[in-house]
């Protein structure tokens, strides 16, 4: 007869808070060593081949960066969002936004070549997902409206567009009338990092770029003051004389960009062309990236180097061990289970109330 | 740790060594766009890996990735089976296009082998398969059983594979019945068992009596037998899922070619080819016909046996496109191109094909 509740906690402790990841690594380990045993494999190797396994090769490093990249970029841009409480879900939709866009140039004018073909395509990925993240911004300060609602439901107008322009306008009239586009001439291509030695291309220097660009604006700028305010109270924000409609904009602007961004990046970078899907989920996934990573751009990029390592882990135990890619995603959430729940605990204790101190509490 | 690290490294060498030591065996790998458990298109090509490995026993070790997606993934995926080793990879899924392409340039001693696309290499071929002629067979079967005369068709996209399947369903029903009707639905989706049975149900609701899907999973042949109608399976032979609904189902059967492929891997053979495989060489198998009376039944085979021999092909003219001009004239056929890039409908279809 008793009850579990949880409790802020009143001070939470620094050296906890930096072990954290550390024990939940730990218990991960411990967890994925079990679930392994289960499965009659041996532990050992299976965590080596998640963990260890996908860093071991050149190659499978660049697929890591090239996995990650769009990961950070987009989870960048919600920490501002949602610092802010503005609660943007529709990154992938914006991404969307910002591959079409930023595919007009190379589609439409396929003979265009030349060094400007590339920036101009990255700016207006850019505008096309600030374009669309303008719309649930605009609904929520004009009509009061749910961001959450809007932004996600625009996530599914987007892919439909997206599939309807690649199915029709936007075709390669030379590919058997499948939902394909042309593939990108050379000058429509965002280059590789080191050429030759993998795939990595340049979208990982710009998500480290963005990164260290909204830290910067996070920690050290009026403006970054101005989120974190009117994120914790839009009274004392409005006190100060911040705009909370204002910010809305700004903070939607900034992700939109940033999830173009990642969304041209992808299609220029890691694909070729556009087709009727171009995200395997990332604008979802990075909402998960961005309190991984605490909401702080600089620990964005670990937690989506460490999402991505989970990606190419979990398929490289299906090769090397035959686990299968269901198991390799149960694991994946293990991990994130962990993270979240040692991160939950510093800041929030556990109290087993009983029935008979209820009552005593009660009659005092 | 940095001993921890050296025994694992010295373990899973000696574990790859002992793998080498046993024999020189081909590694087959595959990748697929589903779970070898949706009962339908990946769980076929599952199945024509174990008959490989059943084949050639010791000869082959096989390997498989599960619901790679197209695009960027799609890749990697095949990269990390290349560098696993393996000599001869199957990318079963449409989309793998042109990942397998970049790839093969990579590794140009691997063979590569997509399905359903067009592009080849000097490493990469492709093998396609005619599921239209069982598709026609179907047609027949609808025209005779049904009788509101609508069948309900469940589409995946509208890619030429899809939109081949429905106009030779049409011609055969047509053989039968001119005045035969199909509606049709898009899920927007090879795999998505609720979208499935959301179409068969919406499909049953206006009217028709028969259905046949170009999706995976088997919701639809459940929801006919919920609704007491009759369908056809697709892929894979559902009667498990419909015993007394399903006609008949086009089996892909894509072992034998598996085996053939890899035999001639191992014997040196290899070349690179585009085939368009159908009933004459196996690869388009039909179901058991069941739940239908002896006429029909006789009348199937006749129409199967027709066309496994070449004596009938489902794209024989006279045919009318579906806005009234001619495609065909009597007695011309479709060639390969025009059937592979196939983007309009046969007259009678009562749909808009989504441009």
């Amino acid at each position: 007869m008793m009850r579990i509740e949880i409790v802020k906690r009143p001070q939470h402790s620094a050296l906890f808070s930096a072990l954290s990841p550390f024990i939940a690594l730990f218990l991960t380990l411990i967890a994925g060593a079990i679930l392994f045993s289960i499965l009659g494999k041996n532990p050992i190797s299976a965590l080596y081949s998640y963990f260890v396994e996908p860093l071991t090769e050149v190659w499978s490093i660049h697929e890591l960066l090239v996995k990650a990249a769009p990961l950070i970029l987009i989870a960048v841009g919600l920490s501002v969002c949602f610092l802010s409480n503005n609660w943007n879900i529709g990154a992938e939709g914006q991404l969307i936004a910002g591959g079409i866009a930023g595919s007009i140039l190379p589609v439409m004018f396929p003979d265009l070549q030349g060094w400007y073909v590339l920036p101009i395509m990255l700016l207006l990925g850019m505008a096309g997902g600030m374009a669309y993240a303008t719309i649930p911004a605009f609904l929520k300060v004009r009509f009061n409206t749910n961001e959450i609602l809007t932004s996600l439901m625009l996530v599914y107008v987007a892919q439909l567009f997206l599939d309807w322009l690649v199915r029709g306008h936007w075709r390669n009239p030379q590919g058997y009338n499948f939902p394909e586009t042309v593939q990108f001439n050379p000058s429509a291509i965002l280059p590789e990092i080191w050429m030759a030695s993998g795939r990595a291309h340049w979208g990982f220097i710009l998500a480290l770029v963005a990164a260290v660009l909204v830290w910067f604006m996070l920690s050290r700028t009026l403006n970054g003051y101005e989120i974190k305010v009117l994120g914790r109270s839009s009274r004392a924000g409005r006190f100060a004389g911040f705009s909370a409609g204002r910010l809305t904009f700004f903070a939607f602007l900034i992700s939109g960009a940033l999830a173009g961004l990642a969304g041209i990046a992808e299609v220029s970078g890691a694909v070729g062309q556009l087709r009727t899907s171009i995200s395997p989920g990332y604008g979802f996934t990075a909402i998960i990236v961005a309190f991984l990573g605490r909401l702080n751009p600089l620990g964005i990029i670990a937690a989506g180097l460490v999402l991505a390592l989970s990606y190419l882990g979990g398929e490289a135990a299906q090769i090397s061990l035959g686990i299968s890619e269901k198991s390799a995603r149960i694991f994946q959430g293990i991990i994130l289970f962990f993270v979240l729940a040692s991160d939950t605990l510093i800041y929030y204790r556990i109290r087993i109330v009983s029935r008979a101190g209820d009552a005593v509490a009660k009659g005092a | 740790m940095k001993k921890l690290m050296m025994a694992l490294t010295i373990a899973t060498s000696f574990a790859v060594a002992g793998a080498a030591n046993a024999q020189e065996k081909l590694k087959v790998g595959f990748i697929y766009i589903g779970p070898p458990g949706d009962f339908g298109w990946t769980y076929q090509h599952d199945q024509g890996r174990k008959e490989l490995e059943k084949a050639l026993g010791d000869k082959v070790e096989t390997t498989f990735l599960e619901n790679v997606p197209e695009g960027a993934d799609a890749e990697r995926s095949i990269e990390r089976l290349a560098r696993a080793g393996n000599k001869l990879i199957f990318t079963t899924s449409f989309g793998y296009m042109d990942a397998t392409i970049k790839v093969a340039q990579k590794f140009p001693d691997v063979k590569f082998e997509h399905a359903t696309g067009y592009k080849t290499a000097e490493n990469v071929a492709v093998y396609n398969s005619r599921f239209y002629e069982g598709r026609y067979v179907q047609g027949v079967i609808a025209a005779k059983m049904s009788t509101t005369g609508v069948a309900g068709y469940i589409g995946s996209f509208p890619i030429p594979e899809v939109v081949q399947g429905i106009n030779s369903f049409m011609l055969g029903a047509q053989s039968v019945n001119p005045n035969f009707k199909i509606k049709i639905i898009w899920a927007n989706s090879w795999f998505d068992p609720a979208k499935e049975a959301d179409a068969a149900k919406a499909l049953v609701d206006q009217g028709v009596d028969i259905i046949t899907q170009h999706t995976d999973s088997t919701a639809p042949m459940q929801v006919a037998a919920e609704r007491k109608i009759k369908a056809f399976g697709q892929a894979s032979d559902m009667i498990k899922f419909g015993p007394e609904t399903q006609l008949t189902s086009i089996v892909d059967n894509w072992g034998p070619y598996y085996i053939e492929r890899a035999k001639a891997v191992l014997d040196g053979t290899w070349k690179t080819h585009n085939v368009f495989h159908g009933m004459h060489e196996g690869l388009v198998v039909m179901a058991p016909y069941t739940n239908m009376p002896d006429d029909v039944k006789k009348l199937a085979e006749e129409t199967q046996a027709k066309i496994t021999s070449g004596e009938l092909k489902p794209f024989t003219g006279p045919i009318k496109k579906q806005d009234g001009s001619e495609w065909l004239k009597a007695g011309e056929t479709a060639d390969d191109k025009t059937i592979l890039g196939m983007n309009f409908y046969v007259a009678g279809v009562d749909d808009k094909l989504p441009q």
